[in-house]
């Protein structure tokens, strides 16, 4: 089991209604995926250190490699740049890799092949070759994850060209999303939420995908606009489920995939509500609050009734210990704090 | 003081104990590396003029390696390279209008200029990517090798580097992981001693690259890199080994850069390397004593290397005229195949 297989059983969440359908956990749903795109195309193959062992990536591999063999469900060795190198190239040439990290700190090793190689090679060679891969990685939090197994890395990917980056935050898109990375002609980051794989949700059952680059109002409301992904907009969703009590009207957009940015959605609501709040699992400071957050002063200054606010992780690498973890980390007590905030502030910008 | 000797026998010496080729072959791979020589010294000659906005890494002195490698190749066959991608991509079957239009600039490049001199790539002959980190072409090699044995596909895939890639992880990584799955590939490694105007005894230890490379436990074998034939007959046996489902192989072609790391003319001058040294190795010129074996032989003469030359040099101008006449991208160009459909 997990070391943190404990925290996060105790985690939760609101029980979907059987009656609208198939109820599916997280891990269940990514693992029907997988599966799926295995018996359809012959050209995907999935490998990652640890996937064919007993904890199977948290369970999303679990039975792939009995079912489809070890030469397409493969353990690899510690090579990670490499291996992503492998990738790209067996992507290059008519494969469909899906390389699995039960991290996103160990894609840091692979920068060079995933940066300056995978991202690069269709636009370098002029589209002779795509690259079709997906890179699959779960954010780490609590339980001592520390500064070296909890970073969340979509921020420092965020600005480099010919990646896509998605995030799921429910176990309908988490095998939505999956099916189409693995048919999308480029490398595809998937950055699944540790916290998000005890989750339960409706899973229509079959091969189905969730567009990439669209996000998706999770509620609508008046008085603001909260826009994120992944388990930060699972967060969001609980406050403003909580401040509507208060009076509070929120609108949640789960943006699904932060690159390509879903930027209509966000202007389409901003332009109503006036206020808007980023919140992201990574750090604040250049990653996706900051990028949404200078979006807003450039294009919708005029529509803002208050200034950004974002939620992010502070300019701090991650504590390990239980304490420095809780004054760390983001709850929904932070945000909803944040939103009574937001919603009583009056821009001091002259709206002409 | 000379830093590196050449150790190898010479085309002769190699003879006396290899197998016989027949005389058109002998003149396939002398014309091959006398045209690679010629196109490199007219981009040399030419590039101080600036219309060749591209860092250049010219294989004069190397043309061996390729010429001899891309002999056992066929069109199927699939090279990755690094940085010094000219003798790479003409010796694979590139055409060379495409390539001096990618030193110009020029939208009909074969990479509609987004690559320059660095990123010579045209799949149609199966020269496959290039990558201007030194192991970087490595692992995509190794993928590529990989997908061709999960799709039971006939080929072998050869990645070209320079000795400094041995350095770098990405290299051991690999080697692993191909003699792991025993993946059709051959890893063909240019060892000239110098990356830029490091010296190698100022980034390894005393010790033969083949040697290193044997760990991994893969058939490794150093041959005479200034020597077209050793390579071919080395990187045949290697390319037969991958497409029989033999694994992968190292070679280490020992060879010399006549020229400075990038751009034209010889930097020796600057002190890295010594002037006898330099001398030294230009005796060794692969295609003058390839010449030199072929007029021997009575295989070629003086008049028909002359009628050589004049053929390549013709095909070479109109080339340069073809690529200095073409049209210059355009900004729509720039948006194009970011993302693939």
């Amino acid at each position: 089991m997990p070391w943190d297989e404990g925290l996060v059983n105790s985690l939760v969440y609101d029980a979907p209604d059987p009656s609208e359908g198939r109820v599916l956990s997280y891990v269940a749903a990514l693992r029907e995926a997988l599966d799926l795109a295995l018996g359809a195309d012959p050209a995907v193959f999935v490998l990652g250190q640890g996937v064919d062992d007993p904890g199977s990536m948290f369970g999303t591999t679990k039975g792939l490699y009995e079912k489809y063999g070890r030469d397409r469900v493969f353990d690899t060795p510690l090579s990670e740049e490499s291996m992503m190198g492998v990738s790209a190239g067996a992507a290059m040439n008519g494969m469909r890799p899906v390389y699995m990290h039960n991290r996103p700190d160990f894609i840091l090793l692979a920068m060079n092949q995933l940066v300056t190689h995978a991202a690069k090679f269709h636009f370098m060679d002029n589209g002779q070759t795509t690259v079709p891969m997906v890179v699959w990685a779960a954010i780490g939090r609590g339980w001592g994850s520390g500064a070296q197994h909890s970073q969340a890395i979509q921020g420092v990917l965020l600005g480099v060209p010919g990646l896509k980056i998605v995030m799921p935050s429910t176990p309908f898109d988490a095998k939505g999303l999956m099916l189409a990375a693995i048919a999308d002609n480029n490398p595809v980051l998937i950055f699944e939420h540790r916290w998000l794989m005890k989750k339960d949700g409706v899973v229509p059952e079959g091969l189905y995908t969730v567009p990439i680059g669209k996000g998706i109002y999770r509620r609508r409301g008046r008085d603001l606009t909260i826009v994120g992904a992944s388990h930060a907009i699972e967060l969001g969703l609980t406050a403003a489920n909580k401040l509507a009590a208060e009076g509070i009207d929120a609108e949640v957009i789960d943006l699904r995939t932060i690159k390509p940015l879903d930027i209509e959605i966000i202007a389409e609501s901003v332009k109503r509500t006036g206020r808007l709040l980023v919140v992201d699992t990574g750090w604040a400071m250049g990653g996706v609050c900051a990028e949404i957050g200078c979006l807003a002063a450039e294009h919708w200054l005029e529509h803002l009734k208050a200034p950004v606010r974002r939620i992010g992780l502070p300019d701090i690498p991650t504590p390990a210990g239980f304490t420095l973890e809780q004054f760390y980390y983001p709850d929904v007590e932070r945000i909803s704090t944040t939103i009574r905030d937001l919603v009583r502030t009056r821009s001091t910008i002259p709206v002409s | 003081m000379i830093q590196y000797r050449y150790e190898g026998e010479g085309v002769e010496g190699f003879l006396r104990r290899g197998p016989a080729y027949p005389r058109e072959f002998h003149l396939r791979l002398f014309r091959e590396m006398f045209r690679i020589r010629l196109i490199e010294e007219e981009i040399e000659r030419r590039y101080h003029e600036d219309q060749m906005k591209t860092p250049i890494h010219l294989v004069i002195g190397q043309e061996a390696t390729s010429v001899g490698c891309c002999a056992s190749l066929t069109h199927d066959d699939l090279l990755y390279s690094s940085h010094r991608t000219h003798g790479n991509y003409l010796a694979k079957g590139g055409d060379l209008r495409a390539m001096l239009c990618e030193m110009f600039c020029r939208a009909n490049g074969c990479v509609g200029s987004r690559g320059g001199s660095m990123h010579l790539i045209d799949k149609r002959v199966g020269m496959a990517g290039t990558s201007a980190i030194v192991a970087g072409a490595i692992p995509i090699a190794i993928g590529a090798a990989l997908a061709a044995k999960m799709k039971q596909e006939p080929r072998a895939v050869v990645v070209f580097c320079g000795e400094a890639a041995t350095e770098e992880g990405a290299m051991s990584e690999s080697l692993n992981f191909a003699v792991l799955k025993q993946l059709p590939v051959v890893f063909f490694c240019e060892n000239n001693f110098y990356s830029v105007q490091s010296p190698l005894w100022t980034r390894q230890p005393p010790r033969a690259l083949w040697k290193w490379a044997e760990g991994y436990r893969l058939p490794s074998v150093q041959v005479d890199g200034m020597n077209v034939l050793a390579v071919y007959e080395a990187t045949r046996q290697a390319v037969e080994r991958a497409k029989s489902g033999g694994g992968p192989t190292f070679i280490e072609a020992v060879c010399y850069r006549f020229r400075a790391h990038g751009g034209a003319g010889d930097d020796t001058r600057t002190g890295y390397r010594e002037q006898a040294e330099r001398d030294a190795w230009d005796a060794l010129d692969p295609v003058a004593l390839h010449l030199e074996y072929l007029v021997s032989g009575g295989l070629l003469s003086h008049t028909d290397r002359d009628a050589m030359r004049e053929d390549i040099v013709a095909e070479v101008m109109d080339a340069f005229e073809f690529a200095m006449n073409s049209p210059n991208p355009v900004q729509a160009d720039l948006y194009r195949h970011v993302y693939a459909e």
